[in-house]
């Protein structure tokens, strides 16, 4: 064969790959969606599940995935931010640098069930929060905190170098230079990163079985103690997850309709990630424009 | 050595009593990155309300030196700095003094305009802001007036809330200008104001200068000669990080003392 | 004296407010690195409890096939035989990455090479959106269509580990693809230029140049893919079958690492054996993910150096 028949059969070959692969994704997508759709509707979204009927739907579980998810960014926010702004502008050591790198890049790696088992060692069992919306909103922070550090860290490094020089020459000090010119300047691409990271948080469940527990005590969204165990904004009551759920319905087979609630549940997680995505673009885009005063 | 300096120092603080001309001179200031010394021990004065240019090839050592002058090589992690800078009769190289109080005393223009990512008024307010001023009419005044003095007022006074990102490179550079002059310092270090605007751009920044040496001590680095030769009342002439010769500009640019300054001049090297 | 001078020996509000902002920024880094320490150190008290305190042994914890630590064998040691979810979890990573490395080299071709107009239009998009599909969402899928699918043309159950791979190639080609464009986008345009301005057909450049140049940043992906494979629980444990036996072929019931954490942490009671026993098997998986790690931190050294 001589090298223009092997390029024309190693064309052919990458497009058939291709097409497959745009084949696989595009019938997930699809199938996502005809399988889930027929069940998702205002009854499924806001009713309580069932344990051994059928009919049952997921409005607790949406609410727990939400509510951990703001938790879990409430902490996160401020603290990967404060880490950013260390490794960025003022960690001067390289060798220091490079090891909090290190360990942030590990903590990235680390297998969720791992986090997991961890944030189940540490807060179920030791600081004795049990399975908890609590203690899984902790141990998310774990599991969200490197990449959000990361994102950070590549945003902050997107300003140039001089709007920093700006600032210091003007007599602030960098702390404020960061804070009033650097974090306005790159937030359209921190909100960016948050958002995604946002996507990827809502839709785990390894990390949280062991730690927001694997059920969903009914919740009587007119109860505001919070303290009571059937108020929705009580963070000591455990709380299964969306993620959590069609997994929980899929392993124990108790409920008849375990596929129609895991298909309907399964849609609603995607286009829940994908508006995530796609808000985090449209926004990005968005803020950027108007800062730049275009 | 140390005698030479303390002498040098004594007659210069006596200058200082005497005349209130010098705003501020260094005595044996060395920068040394790493272990590589790239400023070897420059004394300079600098007399008030005058502009004194510093000249020099590139890797002189002349932007070195004027960062220097307001700490701003306090930012460069492995940069050390040691002599004395004296402004006011204080050493501003001694870590007991507050670099940001020396920045709101001496300010800095940089190579490529640098305005910050908000609006031409903000861009001003800002650090004032910060510094606890928020008297609306006040800063308004003070917008105004700087503006003018850096010659933007005219072209920028109904846009005062668009983002300083969409004015000229030019434009942007005076607003930095006005922006520096804003803290009300005492001397304006100027690192290379012009060299990425165009011509038109440049006379207009130079024009900027004149008016503003009636208030303000400026020192200039700059790689344009003609530049110098425009602007400037004194020159220092850099050369591999040391200072060969420091005169009066026109005395430098006709009958320097040194050959390797008239070399310089005459455009041999560099 | 000048008040100038003397604001000039004082310390300015800057100066408090940096001090402050600097410690605040340190205390949250101290936080994440002491997180790190301390996930290690727990994970690797506990993993090591079962060797230490429960008199198990290291050499059949890695080469028994029989796996019951509530059990004790003849010479008194728990039976903490951990090989057939050790092979489980290597057999299933292996085949995914194995499978979906040649796709996703396709596909990165297709979308740096040949028709990056196509590629950023159609595949760009849709590789973006699936590495964002949480693992719950494929282990359903894998056990509403592969599993059954596996099940028709291999007979048996359908759970196995054939079933687990499938689902772990779709998981992770979107990441491996992602990575192996960033990659190939790396390589300089004018490596290209070079080869095709020689008479090289562009097979011949690609494969010659192209992939060459890129092999550092492609054996990083592969890597982090199987790294993502690996330490995944759900999507693997709900096709698996989670069966502790050593698999016997690719359509037997058998299970990994991450599989039997899942099912077993909440049947077992802190402090007994049969617990312990569970923590070794979270410290084999934080040691794996290590050695990924410490993996792509060469690849990357070396990709740093050509």
């Amino acid at each position: 064969m001589n090298p223009k028949q092997a390029d024309k059969l190693m064309t052919f070959v990458i497009y058939l790959m291709s097409s497959v692969i745009i084949v696989i994704l595009m019938a997930l997508l699809i199938y996502i969606l005809v399988a889930g759709l027929p069940y998702v509707n205002w009854h499924f979204l806001t009713s309580a599940a069932k344990s051994f009927q059928s009919g049952g739907g997921i409005g607790a579980q949406l609410f727990n995935s939400l509510y951990l998810l703001v938790l879990s960014m409430l902490v996160s926010i401020p603290l990967s931010l404060g880490i950013a702004i260390y490794l960025s502008e003022y960690s001067q050591n390289i060798r220091v640098t490079t090891w909090i790198s290190s360990a942030i890049e590990v903590l990235s790696s680390l297998p969720s069930i791992v986090v997991g088992l961890f944030g189940f060692l540490v807060f179920v069992v030791q600081f004795k929060l049990s399975f908890s919306i609590l203690s899984g909103a902790l141990t998310l922070t774990i599991f969200n905190l490197p990449l959000l550090v990361r994102s950070m860290e590549d945003a902050l490094q997107t300003v140039s170098l001089s709007q920093r020089e700006a600032g210091l020459a003007l007599g602030l000090s960098r702390w404020e230079t960061v804070v009033h010119v650097i974090i306005p300047e790159c937030l359209p691409a921190i909100i960016t990163g948050i958002i995604l990271s946002a996507g990827r948080v809502f839709g785990e469940a390894a990390a949280l079985i062991y730690t927001a527990g694997q059920s969903a005590p009914p919740l009587d969204f007119t109860n505001w103690n919070v303290l009571s165990l059937t108020s929705p904004l009580n963070p000591l009551r455990p709380a299964e997850t969306l993620a959590v759920h069609i997994w929980k319905v899929n392993s124990e087979g108790l409920i008849p309709d375990a596929s129609a609630v895991s298909s309907g549940a399964s849609l609603v997680l995607v286009v829940v990630v994908l508006v995530f995505n796609v808000l985090a673009r449209y926004l990005g885009n968005k803020l950027y424009k108007h800062m730049t005063g275009e | 050595m140390n005698k030479l300096t303390e002498k040098f120092s004594t007659f210069t603080r006596h200058l200082d009593e005497q005349e209130h001309e010098i705003a501020l001179f260094t005595n044996d200031l060395r920068v040394r990155y790493g272990t590589k010394e790239a400023l070897h021990g420059v004394s300079l004065q600098f007399e008030r309300y005058k502009i004194t240019a510093l000249i020099g090839a590139s890797g002189s050592g002349k932007s070195t030196y004027l960062r220097s002058l307001n700490r701003m090589n306090d930012t460069i992690a492995d940069a050390r700095v040691t002599g004395q800078i004296k402004y006011r009769n204080v050493d501003i190289n001694s870590p007991a003094v507050d670099v940001y109080e020396v920045r709101k005393h001496i300010g800095m223009v940089f190579q490529r305009p640098n305005p910050f990512a908000k609006s031409i008024r903000e861009n001003i307010t800002f650090a004032l802001e910060r510094r606890g001023l928020h008297d609306r009419q006040k800063l308004a005044e003070i917008v105004e007036t700087t503006l003018k003095q850096a010659s933007l007022w005219d072209q920028v006074k109904d846009d005062l809330n668009k983002s300083a990102l969409a004015l000229s490179g030019g434009q942007q550079q005076r607003l930095c200008i006005a922006r520096a002059i804003a803290m009300q310092p005492d001397i304006l270090l100027m690192d290379e104001p012009a060299s990425a605007l165009d011509p038109i751009s440049t006379a207009n920044i130079e024009n900027t200068m004149q008016e503003l040496k009636k208030h303000y001590t400026i020192i200039i680095v700059t790689h344009s000669m003609q530049q110098a030769g425009r602007v400037s009342d004194y020159t220092a002439f850099f050369h591999l990080g040391q200072m060969i010769e420091y005169d009066e500009t026109r005395k430098i640019f006709t009958r320097p003392k040194i050959q390797l300054t008239e070399d310089y001049i005459s455009g041999h090297f560099g | 004296m000048d008040p100038i001078a003397k604001n000039l020996k004082q310390r300015s509000l800057s100066a408090k407010i940096e001090t402050k902002g600097r410690l605040i920024t340190q205390l949250c880094t101290v936080l994440i690195v002491l997180l790190v320490l301390a996930i290690f150190g727990f994970i690797a008290t506990k993993g090591l409890t079962l060797f230490f305190h429960d008199h198990g042994s290291l050499w059949s914890f890695f080469s028994g096939t029989t796996w019951s630590p509530d059990k004790v064998d003849s010479h008194r040691q728990p039976v903490i035989g951990a090989l057939p979810m050790i092979v489980g979890s290597f057999t299933v990573t292996l085949l995914a990455v194995l499978v979906a490395t040649p796709f996703a080299i396709a596909a990165a071709i297709f979308m740096t090479e040949i028709s990056p107009q196509k590629g950023n239009k159609i595949l760009q998009p849709v590789i973006e959106l699936l590495v964002g599909i949480p693992s719950v969402v494929y282990g359903f899928i894998g056990l509403a269509v592969i599993v059954p699918f596996v099940q028709k043309i291999a007979g048996g159950s359908g759970f196995g580990i054939l079933a687990g791979a499938l689902v772990l190639f779709v998981m992770i080609l979107p990441t491996i693809t992602s990575m192996t464009v960033d990659a190939l986008k790396a390589v300089p345009r004018y490596y290209r230029e070079a080869s095709l301005a020689l008479g090289a057909t562009r097979w011949q450049t690609i494969y010659k140049v192209t992939l060459r140049a890129g092999a550092p940043g492609i054996m990083t992906a592969v890597i982090f893919g199987m790294s993502r494979a690996f330490g995944e629980a759900l999507a693997v444990q709900m096709v698996i079958g989670n069966a502790i036996l050593m698999p016997s072929s690719l359509t037997s019931p058998s299970t990994t690492l991450t599989s039997v954490l899942t099912m077993n942490m909440g049947n077992t009671v802190m402090g007994t054996t049969s617990n312990d026993a569970l923590w070794t098997l979270a410290l084999l998986l934080l040691l794996m993910s290590l050695v990924f790690n410490i993996v792509i931190k060469y690849l990357a050294k070396r990709g740093a150096l050509s």
